[in-house]
């Protein structure tokens, strides 16, 4: 067999992260995160909060909230359902990974490259977040989440550090309109 | 010219002059003014033509309700009909123009609709013009549009970009006069987070256009001491050149921010306007009141103007629109424009005052209880003719007249949510009722006219506003300001034969509202759309309330009794461009890519729009100058050997849980509890009424995991329609899903070669024989020494075909892995149409024929739905009238003379009967020029079809005329036994 061996491109289509700079922003390009969607089963959410505090080493974050520990980070996303960070690197095949701690409690689903995601950090990140959705970016705490709307695409927001870091993610297909709104709305903010 | 109009003083910055022009002259102003104060200081009272009577005019207004300064700003691109000379702020450089004149503003030749006048009264459209009838149309509306004309568009693409915006407050000031300041202190003190938007680019509202001190400072000085306090509240925001638009659900007010207006060219990336959704706890509106004019006889000659204006132009802006004026007055408060134009140096002719019993004047003539009759100066005023209380008449020269007839309080946002306005005798003017749930109105907007009572309710407004919020209120420390009565004796018009304007912009005369009335409209609703009063741009802002008093008079009913209009947003006009944002041109909505978009981009690929998506339609290749050449190609070379497709775009949901196959059971007609392991199944999915709902493949990856797909262009609303039944429906299921379309790039692999290709991706470790991987097998494997794949041997095109997956970061470099492997098959990558083309051809059912008025018995799948379980849509596809003989099956058709081409949509009609409705026998859904067999095909419902292979029938276009004879075929053109897919 000829060697094919496969060579991965970033959302954006490039060889490596691509990284946009504006007075007071950085906006990168999310490569080395794999996700998963971890979503509990019916009948036993005892075991299943007991399986995830000793896999994850902390609880699942409630409503809105975002949980880190260790390699992982838990994303609410719905009732029941989480999204989970972790790694590339380590955990590029995350879904056996997972499926491995929570047995038949959850039902895990890979969603590395279902999305886009793109760092912003730096003090500029509020009044060029302001111009793309509609969240009360002020009240939004470190560790919070929030799905919004970003021109028309749906999107997790991700408050790591208020009015410093947060992470968007949307759909990975739609990844250079995402990063076109982004740049143009840092460039008409800052 | 020289600024021989400019005064002492103001709020001007002497030491930065601002060249412009007007018309093409030149002239200077001062940073701070706006073009009508820059105008007027230079001499120039006329700026416009009015709408209708093309009269000349001149602003009456120092602000956004300004009727008659209309103007065309900048030039090219930029150029701007339809701006208010009153709020545009002068920059150096600033073009502008006066607009409505054929001819020079001077020398218009359409100003002999003024002479004509008798021709254009209140309706004139509805009664001339009537005849000949087809005239109308084509002739006389195309004429009256252009004579009516409001300046013109460039008619080139507008080269700045505008954004919108979500800000969040717990409370929003619209206004920052003396209300909106004492409200924003009292909350940004308090610790609220305050949003303060006012549409002056200087803060202050009243306060920066009269001379009464608050406290030790000038009104403007306070205001400027206010503004820096409160900037430097890290939680209070103020928005300046910001008009709030229109008061909105839940507290949401919209707001219109003008960024870049007040320069020449926006900084490289600086948006020119950014519309806000402005999400507020509560809002204070403290909008401030507008003058309203007098009406009588010419009072719309340049230089008459309002008492209030003529003021503000004076003290803020040190400029008078003539070096002797008059005032005419019913209160008060036009009593202070003599004064402070007078301390300014300027002669006041005569003060003219329609109350016998108002307090005396001193420093000018004082007429009291005398009224003004006419005005003379086309062109500009020059004097004007003065009934006096002894029955008397006198000419007064003057250059200039300010007239005041008391205030009304700007209620226009307390309305948007269908509030009516309450009548205050007192002020003799309409103050807010109902309230939008949220909103507290203060100052001048609630009537509290004076600046002592503006500052105190700002204060209490925003104190009520936060205890609603539960929060502590600091008490504002509030200073000492004038607090004098409100002194009105109503005079909405001086009755004469002459025309006496009320709405300025739109040509209405008090005479139009009286022949209204004589013609039978009664309601004020009826009067503002026959005589079109309040419906220019500035929304009748100085004419309604006027406009409404003479017809109480006429109707012989009290101003309350006759009632307002309806407010609506946008308080003032707001550009197209501002409510689309940055969703212009190529960004209109977003694209999504597929995984091999780079790929097939460096190919030269010609892209379709499929949704969002951007997919490949053909990929041509050198020398092929018409797609028919491309796609046969792609067709052929596929059907030879081996072509590939990227099918990503259909949509792929990951279903999982304990009940996945029940669940699956319930949302697809065709079962699924027992399909095994590795395997996939086709699936059909119906509505709740037992239509064709969409289609799919579901691939069993383990006894609680399937993937199921379905087609790109119900990729959502499937995933949605499942979350509902999984949710809402059986809750009780336990079962998960999750969209997993973008996270897998996946490609169709098909024709005789499809095999041999994937041996050499595919890691040896996997056997993909035809024993080991059969038709409809699925599983996990690697590629390409290691990497994660699914594989699933489904054929859409009818040959031998796969869809491999991988993770799609790795999809780039896998077409390039096959397309590298497949050389010596002279693998082809094909596009949409091939796409199309191939599954036409093997009679498979796409969109067109899952188009939401067919059922699984027309697509020829009736034998699907199975009847030993319930699944939605099941029940109601046993529908009678769903049923019958006649009704329509999927067939193939082809011309009987091969050279003929289909078209789709043609309908079948039996031979010899008339092409009718009536004899309607069905339609055709999709159409293509088979490669394979060298002609046209193709597929369409027909009645009773599938008993009618053989036939011949006409298909026709009754729309173009078009006819083609057709045979009814099988809708397996290509491979009916379905050997290929097989082997």
């Amino acid at each position: 067999m000829a060697d094919h061996r496969l060579k991965p491109i970033t959302q954006l289509g490039g060889d490596t992260p691509r990284k946009d700079s504006f007075p007071g922003l950085t906006i990168s390009e999310r490569t080395d995160t794999a996700l998963a969607s971890l979503s509990a089963r019916q009948g036993k959410p005892a075991q299943f909060q007991a399986t995830a505090k000793a896999f994850f080493g902390f609880d699942l974050p409630g409503a809105g909230r975002v949980a880190t520990g260790g390699v992982y980070t838990a994303i609410w996303t719905g009732q029941d359902q989480w999204f989970i960070e972790a790694p590339f690197a380590s955990h590029e095949d995350i879904a056996p990974i997972l499926k491995k701690g929570f047995g038949d409690t959850a039902s895990i689903t890979e969603q590395t490259d279902g999305w886009g995601g793109f760092d912003l950090q730096g003090q500029g990140c509020i009044t060029t977040l302001e111009i793309l959705c509609n969240l009360d970016l002020g009240k939004m705490a470190a560790d919070s989440a929030s799905r919004t709307v970003i021109e028309h695409l749906g999107c997790i927001l991700i408050c790591r550090e208020t009015g410093q870091h947060y992470t968007v993610y949307g759909g990975r297909s739609s990844a250079a309109s995402l990063h076109h709104a982004l740049v143009t709305a840092a460039r008409s903010a800052l | 010219m020289s600024q021989k109009n400019r005064l002492s003083g103001g709020l001007l910055n002497r030491a930065k002059p601002l060249n412009f022009t007007f018309d093409g002259a030149s002239y200077q102003g001062y940073e701070g003014d706006t073009l009508a104060s820059a105008l007027l200081a230079n001499g120039v009272r006329l700026m416009g033509r009015s709408f209708k009577y093309h009269r000349p005019r001149g602003p009456i207004s120092s602000g956004s309700e300004e009727p008659n300064a209309i103007v065309e700003l900048r030039t090219g691109a930029r150029q701007e009909p339809n701006t208010r000379a009153t709020i545009a702020e002068l920059f150096e450089g600033l073009s502008a123009k006066s607009q409505n004149h054929v001819g020079s503003l001077k020398f218009d030749f359409l100003a002999i609709n003024d002479r004509l006048s008798s021709f254009f009264a209140a309706g004139f459209y509805y009664k001339t013009f009537m005849w000949p009838k087809a005239f109308w149309e084509k002739l006389y509306e195309p004429m009256i549009r252009r004579a009516a004309g409001l300046g013109s568009l460039s008619m080139q693409d507008d080269p700045d970009h505008y954004d919108k915006g979500f800000l969040h407050c717990d409370l929003l000031v619209i206004g920052a006069g003396p209300a909106g300041l004492a409200a924003a202190l009292t909350a940004g003190r308090s610790g609220a987070r305050v949003i303060l938007a006012d549409e002056d680019f200087t803060p202050g509202g009243r306060l920066n256009a009269e001379t009464f001190t608050l406290g030790d400072a000038s009104g403007a000085d306070w205001a400027r001491a206010a503004i820096a306090e409160l900037t430097s509240l890290p939680n209070v925001r103020i928005l300046t050149r910001t008009v709030v638009i229109g008061a909105f659900d839940h507290g949401i007010y919209g707001a219109l921010e003008r960024v870049s207006d007040h320069i020449a060219t926006p900084a490289s990336g600086k948006p020119r306007q950014i519309l806000w959704r402005i999400y507020s706890q509560r809002a204070v509106l403290a909008a401030g009141a507008t003058e309203r004019p007098i009406a009588f006889k010419n009072n719309d000659r340049p230089g008459v103007m309002l008492a209030g204006a003529m003021r503000a132009y004076a003290n803020r802006w040190a400029a008078t629109p003539g070096q002797t004026v008059a005032v005419f007055t019913n209160n008060d408060d036009g009593l202070r424009t003599a004064s402070d134009l007078l301390a300014k140096g300027v002669k006041v002719a005569a003060v003219i005052d329609s109350r016998a019993d108002g307090p005396a004047f001193t420093g000018a003539e004082h007429l009291r209880g005398a009224v003004v009759t006419d005005a003379k100066g086309r062109l500009g005023l020059s004097s004007i003719k003065v009934k006096l209380a002894s029955g008397e008449t006198r000419q007064i020269a003057t250059e200039a007249l300010g007239v005041s007839g008391g205030w009304n309080p700007n209620v226009h946002l307390t309305c948007h949510q269908r509030g009516l306005p309450v009548w205050n005798a007192e002020l003799a003017a309409f103050v807010p009722g109902t309230l939008p749930v949220g909103m507290v109105v203060a100052g001048a907007a609630n009537g509290q006219l004076s600046t002592a009572g503006a500052l105190a309710s700002g204060a209490a407004a925003a104190g009520q506003a936060l205890e609603g919020l539960g929060l502590t209120v600091k008490s504002a420390d509030l200073p000492q300001a004038e607090d004098a009565p409100i002194r009105v004796t109503p005079l909405w018009y001086v009755p004469h034969k002459g025309r006496a304007w009320l709405d300025q912009q739109n040509d209405v005369t008090v005479k139009d509202v009286k022949l209204a009335h004589q013609e039978g409209f009664r309601s004020v609703e009826h009067l503002k759309r026959y005589t079109t009063m309040g419906m220019a741009t500035d929304q009748g802002k100085t004419s309604n309330i006027s406009g409404l008093a003479v017809m109480a008079e006429m109707t012989g009913k009290s101003i309350p009794e006759t009632g307002t209009t309806i407010y609506r947003p946008p308080y003032t006009p707001v550009p197209i461009a501002a409510f689309a944002g940055r969703s212009a041109g190529a960004d209109f909505r977003p694209k999504r890519l597929t995984p091999s978009h780079k790929w097939a981009a460096e190919q030269g690929a010609v892209f379709v729009e499929v949704g969002m998506w951007m997919r490949a339609q053909w990929l041509p290749k050198a020398g092929e100058t018409h797609w028919r050449q491309s796609v046969d190609r792609e067709v052929l070379a596929t059907r030879g050997s081996v072509g590939i497709c990227d099918v990503t775009t259909l949509g792929k949901i990951d279903v999982q849980g304990p009940d996945a196959a029940e669940f699956l059971n319930r949302i697809y007609c065709n079962p699924f509890g027992k399909l095994p392991v590795g395997k996939v199944r086709y699936g059909l999915m119906l509505r709740e009424d037992g239509m064709a709902m969409d289609d799919g493949t579901t691939a069993r990856l383990a006894e609680d995991h399937f993937v199921t797909t379905t087609t790109t262009a119900n990729a959502v609303g499937v995933y949605r329609h499942m979350e509902f039944c999984r949710q809402c429906l059986w809750p009780d299921l336990d079962v998960q899903i999750i969209s997993t379309t973008e996270a897998w790039a996946q490609f169709s692999v098909a024709g005789p070669n499809a095999r041999n290709l994937l041996q050499k991706i595919v890691d040896p470790e996997h056997d993909i024989s035809n024993e080991a991987f059969p038709y409809m097998g699925c599983g996990e494997i690697t590629v390409c020494g290691g990497f994660r794949a699914r594989l699933f041997r489904i054929s859409f095109s009818g040959e031998l075909a796969y869809e491999i997956a991988v993770p799609t970061r790795y999809g780039d470099g896998l077409v390039r892995a096959m397309m590298e492997a497949g050389r010596e098959f002279n693998a082809v990558v094909y596009g949409t149409e091939a796409l199309g083309v191939m599954r036409i051809e093997k009679g498979h059912a796409a969109g067109n024929e899952l188009n939401g008025t067919t059922s699984a018995l027309n697509l020829g799948m009736g034998g699907m739905v199975n009847k030993k379980k319930d699944s939605i849509g099941s029940t109601l596809s046993e529908r009678e009238g769903m049923n019958q003989a006649e009704a329509l099956n999927l067939v193939g058709f082809q011309p009987v003379d091969p050279s003929k081409s289909l078209l789709g949509g043609m309908h079948f009609i039996n031979q010899g009967a008339e092409a009718n409705a009536r004899n309607d026998q069905g339609y055709m859904t999709s159409v293509a020029f088979s490669p394979s067999l060298g002609h046209s095909i193709g597929l369409g419902y027909l009645k009773n079809g599938a008993a009618r292979k053989g036939e011949t029938l006409r298909a026709v276009n009754p729309l173009a005329g078009e006819e083609v004879m057709v045979k009814v075929v099988s809708a397996h053109f290509v491979d009916p036994e379905g050997e290929r897919l097989r082997g």
